[in-house]
């Protein structure tokens, strides 16, 4: 037996050695989990990057916005290392892992032997590489000192800039609102938390926010951050716009963070590559928490991490058990805003989803159920059920016997006869209130249904009962139900299967409630799909553009594919080109810049249209642009022969050289047509001026017509040619052009305002009747001024060239590819 | 050596709710799709029915309705909805660090992808 000649430390501990790589919330978790499972097996010694002891990360939110203090988040203390005899390393950060000598080495040079390493670094917090990220003053969030950072500069007051809209964005941009700071968000996207919220709850979540304070940018791209004296000054964005900043957070998404274990030679994609026991490459290696990537996917929570850890302790104690991957929800910790999400809610094929909207108290519910299995949920406004959606959905329960009940929640859905609706509303006391917004109990309702309303809109036109936000739909359609049994009317026709209102109810309600965007739209009035349809999307478009000329600002993606861009789409996905010919009149310089442009871009047909203008045919939709620049240049505009808009204005000789005509039917034709260009209608809206009975500009099938006389100017509307030819209604007559133009604008006002969206003048005059629309024209002596002067406002905001502003560069993404390929190059695309 | 998948940009150049085309010189045109939810999916761009361009319509969900005569395409599948019957090729597609990408043998078909190779 020979005694050991040196001093050999592992002689004198059995024990193997292990060493973890990061003191946050996975590493000191997986500690936990082996002690627990065996306390005497390892001699442990954690390294970590941060100066101080293990704490919990998520209540940084908390700290920052002075709900909390630091004391009051740690998870471990000194005593918890010295009791278990673990060796802290703190602010230390690991440089360099030698695995063929099982050793590593910090910062300070510290080298230290291991038998077994766990890898638990976490996430780095990316920085979006504009000019000035590196600026003092530009913070991210991600630890205690960078909380420090935004503590001491929120002493100062002044204005935050967060960069980013998501869940870490909007935890530090209330806290520095709570820390009296005047905080703006910039976020990318559309809508605010995109990944985690529809388009429905951003919006909620979004006006929420704008209430307590905050000014949230949406669709903003930073294009750089701005410098005074050596320090961050503001924000300039890729539109121009510069946001004042005494301090920048950036909090635009988190890298896992790799670069220890990539040195090392260990396999690492998005994150370090583990199998189901939490091993990488190396078997004397483990890696846990948010730097690792397990079967393909990383994760940004928590949650997760517990299951990880416990997989991995288990490895580590030699009862290999497995991950299988973790489904995640997410909620904010902003109080007294609740929000919840979990599982897929993009809405997949034989998806189906299942919505509940109560405008009045803010509340938005989502579920999106395939088959009999809930896959994805998204509550805003009230989250009580939001453990219960997220049990079902990770259990992967069959909740086909409670699916009517399911939006309602886990009270109703599982109270037996109650998960009958009808059952629950004949429940319902006769004095219990049924309209929240017009006070109507269940008594007046069911004897305002047995007085004879035996539709939903009966019910509303009587007792006023879901006249106005509609969240009680539902009900009252129950109390027809019970009260009638299978005698209900159906009411009048709603404005799509995506709401119970009328193109009416919505176009009223719009303007009541003053709704000025469709999210907001789909929300008050209790829209049961998400994001609508193809149908109800340019309605809203169209009526909130009518509602609040100037104002709203117009949404492309609810336009159809010929008005978004400006040109009509043709068989073969080619485009046709009208420009605008005023009155039917051209000049030799426009024909010939036509010509030009026919030939320049190959245009295979060129056609003289019905409407009295010319058509070029098959232009590429990346050639758009430039076409219209050459036809701007000449003078000529969009011709609008894509749009629910003025098409034309067809017009005739008239007194200039016809020997017949009694007027100048051209030069008023010209007037009009300058008049009415550009405005967006419910429809297509035609227009002609004749200049004698001969009716040679065939003004009486027009949506308005003019015939002249000697003694001044018969006005004609509510006619078409098309499928139904329907000539016009006399209107009236009027002797000046003055008051042709007048008239002409009014009755333009009266349709945009009141008809549905695609229909034209002569339905609508059939539906409402041309004594209707009369009475409204003429019954006080005001009406026409009115209406004509609120056409010419919103005419202000619609005469403008839109194909002028594409020439100009405007939107080119809707104009070009993403990318070419060719398939022997096809490395160089992109 | 080129890889399996072709990067054909940034995410950040489609617009949510909006599509975008990738020409194909002597293959089929491809529409790349960002749904609402920020999810990317990409199909042939040629209707089913008529082949009407797919990248032109609105998209609502995981839905496109095609812009020629209002068929509903999904965006999953490429399968015609309702009663309509019909189906577009999908194009395997992947986002990783906020790049999109395509499956190579899909776009430019089997043996192009190995003669490109
Ligand atoms: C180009 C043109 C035919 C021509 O070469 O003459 C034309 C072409 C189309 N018409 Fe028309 N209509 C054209 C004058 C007419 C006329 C004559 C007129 O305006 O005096 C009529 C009958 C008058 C009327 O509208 O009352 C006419 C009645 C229709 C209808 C039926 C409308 C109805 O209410 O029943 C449709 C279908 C629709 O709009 O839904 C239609 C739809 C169409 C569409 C837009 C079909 C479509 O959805 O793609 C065609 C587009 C072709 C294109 O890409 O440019 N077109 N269309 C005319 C363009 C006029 C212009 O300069 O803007
Ligand atoms: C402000 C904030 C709020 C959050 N809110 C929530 C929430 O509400 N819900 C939720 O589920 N999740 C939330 N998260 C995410 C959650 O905190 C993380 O998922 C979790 O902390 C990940 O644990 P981890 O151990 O993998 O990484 P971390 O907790 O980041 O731990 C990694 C540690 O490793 C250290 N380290 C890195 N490199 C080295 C090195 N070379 N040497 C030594 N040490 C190193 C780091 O300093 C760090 O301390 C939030 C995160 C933040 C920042
Ligand atoms: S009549 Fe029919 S085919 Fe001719 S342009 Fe009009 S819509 Fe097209
Ligand atoms: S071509 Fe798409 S619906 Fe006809």
């Amino acid at each position: 037996m020979n005694a050991p000649a040196t001093f050999d430390p592992s002689a004198i501990s059995q024990r193997e050695k292990l060493v973890v790589i990061g003191n946050g919330m996975a590493g000191c978790r997986a500690v936990e989990e082996i002690l627990a499972r065996d306390p005497a097996r390892y001699d442990i010694a954690i390294f970590g990057a941060e100066p101080r002891v293990n704490y919990n990360r998520i209540m940084l939110s908390p700290v920052l916005a002075g709900e909390k203090s630091f004391d009051e988040i740690v998870i471990n203390d000194q005593a918890w290392y010295d009791d278990n005899a673990i060796t802290l390393i703190a602010g230390d950060p690991v440089d360099h892992i030698d695995r063929e000598r099982k050793t590593l080495v910090t910062r300070s040079g510290r080298v230290e032997p291991y038998d077994r390493l766990i890898i638990a670094t976490g996430s780095d917090p990316f920085i979006i590489p504009v000019p000035g990220s590196t600026l003092p003053g530009v913070v991210t969030f991600r630890d205690l000192d960078d909380v420090d950072k935004m503590l001491a500069a929120a002493q100062q007051g002044g204005d935050a800039v967060v960069i980013g809209g998501g869940l870490l964005g909007l935890e530090a941009a209330h806290g520095l609102c709570l820390q009296g700071m005047k905080v703006t968000v910039v976020h990318l996207m559309p809508t605010l938390m995109e990944r985690q919220l529809d388009e429905a709850a951003g919006f909620l979540l979004k006006a929420e926010l704008e209430r307590r304070g905050q000014t949230i940018l949406t669709g903003a791209d930073t294009e750089a951050i701005l410098e005074q004296d050596g320090h961050v000054a503001g924000v300039r964005l890729k539109d121009g716009r510069e946001i004042a900043a005494d301090i920048v957070v950036m909090a635009v998404g988190i890298r896992p963070s790799v670069s220890l274990a990539k040195a090392a030679g260990l396999e690492v994609e998005r994150g370090i590559v583990v199998n189901d026991h939490m091993v990488t490459s190396d078997p004397a290696v483990m890696a846990v928490g948010e730097c690792v990537q397990h079967r393909g996917a990383c994760y940004g929570l928590v949650a997760p991490l517990w299951d990880m850890c416990r997989a991995l302790a288990d490895e580590a104690t030699g009862a290999p058990s497995g991950y299988a991957g973790s489904v995640t929800s997410t909620k904010l910790k902003v109080s007294g805003i609740d929000l919840f999400s979990a599982g897929d809610f993009s809405g997949s094929d034989g998806s189906e989803d299942i919505v509940m909207r109560d405008a009045a108290r803010g509340i938005y519910k989502r579920v999106v159920v395939q088959g009999d299995k809930l896959i994805g949920a998204v509550l805003y406004g009230d989250t009580a059920d939001g453990n219960w959606y997220f049990d079902l959905l990770k259990k992967g329960e069959d909740i086909s016997d409670i699916r009517e009940a399911l939006i309602f929640g886990q009270a109703y859905a599982s109270g037996g006869a109650l998960a009958d609706p009808n059952a629950a509303v004949a429940a319902l006391s006769d004095d219990a209130e049924i309209c929240g917004c017009n006070g109507v109990s269940k008594g007046q309702v069911v004897a305002c249904i047995s007085g004879g309303a035996h539709s939903l809109d009966t019910v509303r036109s009587t007792c006023k009962a879901s006249a106005s936000c509609g969240s009680c739909t539902g009900l009252v359609e129950s109390l027809l139900a019970l009260t009638l049994g299978g005698a209900v009317e159906s009411g009048p026709k709603t404005l799509c299967k995506c709401t119970s209102f009328t193109h009416d109810d919505v176009r009223r309600l719009i303007l009541e409630k003053a709704l000025k965007s469709i999210p907001e739209a789909m929300q008050e009035l209790h829209w049961t799909t998400p994001e609508g349809c193809a149908s109800c999307r340019p309605a809203l478009n169209y009526y909130l553009l009518c509602a609040w000329p100037g104002e709203y600002v117009d949404d492309q993606k609810s336009r159809f594919v010929n008005e978004r861009l400006h040109a009509n789409i043709q068989k073969d996905g080619t485009y046709s080109v009208v420009p605008r010919m005023w009155g039917g009149l051209t000049t030799p310089d426009e024909l010939r810049a036509i010509a030009d442009a026919a030939e320049k871009y190959g245009a295979r047909t060129v056609k003289v249209t019905g409407g009295q203008r010319i058509d070029l045919f098959g232009i590429r939709k990346e050639d758009l642009p430039a076409i219209w620049a050459d036809l701007n240049a000449a003078g000529m505009v969009s011709g609008h022969a894509y749009g629910k808009a003025l098409r034309t204005v067809k017009t005739c000789v008239g007194s200039e050289w016809c020997r017949f005509g009694t007027q100048d039917s051209t030069g008023l034709g010209v007037k009009i047509e300058r008049m009415t260009w550009g405005s967006w209608m419910p429809h297509k809206f035609k227009i002609a001026v004749s200049g004698c009975p001969r009716n040679c500009a065939e003004a009486t099938i027009k949506d308005f017509g003019v015939v002249c006389v000697d003694s001044g100017y018969e006005l004609h509307v509510g006619g078409n040619g098309g499928i139904h030819v329907r000539a016009t209604d006399f209107l009236c007559k009027v002797e000046t052009e003055e008051e042709a133009l007048e008239y002409c604008a009014a009755f333009i006002q009266l349709y945009r305002e009141q008809a549905h969206y695609l229909e034209r003048t002569a339905p609508w005059v059939e539906r409402v009747g041309l004594d209707s629309i009369k009475a409204q024209l003429f019954e006080a002596p005001d009406t026409i001024r009115q209406l004509a002067a609120r056409f010419r406002i919103s005419q202000k905001y619609s005469q403008i060239d839109p194909w002028a502003e594409r020439a100009g560069g405007e939107r080119a993404d809707l104009h070009q590819h993403i990318a070419e390929v060719r398939p022997l190059q096809v490395e160089n695309i992109a | 050596m080129i890889g399996k998948w072709l990067d054909i940009g940034s995410v950040n150049q489609i617009e949510p709710g909006t599509a975008r085309t990738l020409p194909v010189q002597g293959g089929e045109e491809i529409a790349v799709f960002r749904t609402m939810n920020g999810e990317f999916h990409a199909l042939v761009n040629k209707c089913p029915h008529k082949q009407g361009p797919l990248s032109q319509g609105i998209v609502h969900g995981n839905v496109v309705t095609c812009p020629l005569h209002n068929w509903n395409i999904s965006l999953k599948t490429g399968e015609a909805l309702g009663e309509d019957k019909g189906c577009v090729p999908v194009i395997p597609l992947k986002v990783d660090a906020g790049r999109i990408f395509l499956l190579r043998e899909a776009v430019i078909g089997p043996s192009s992808a190995a003669e490109a190779a």
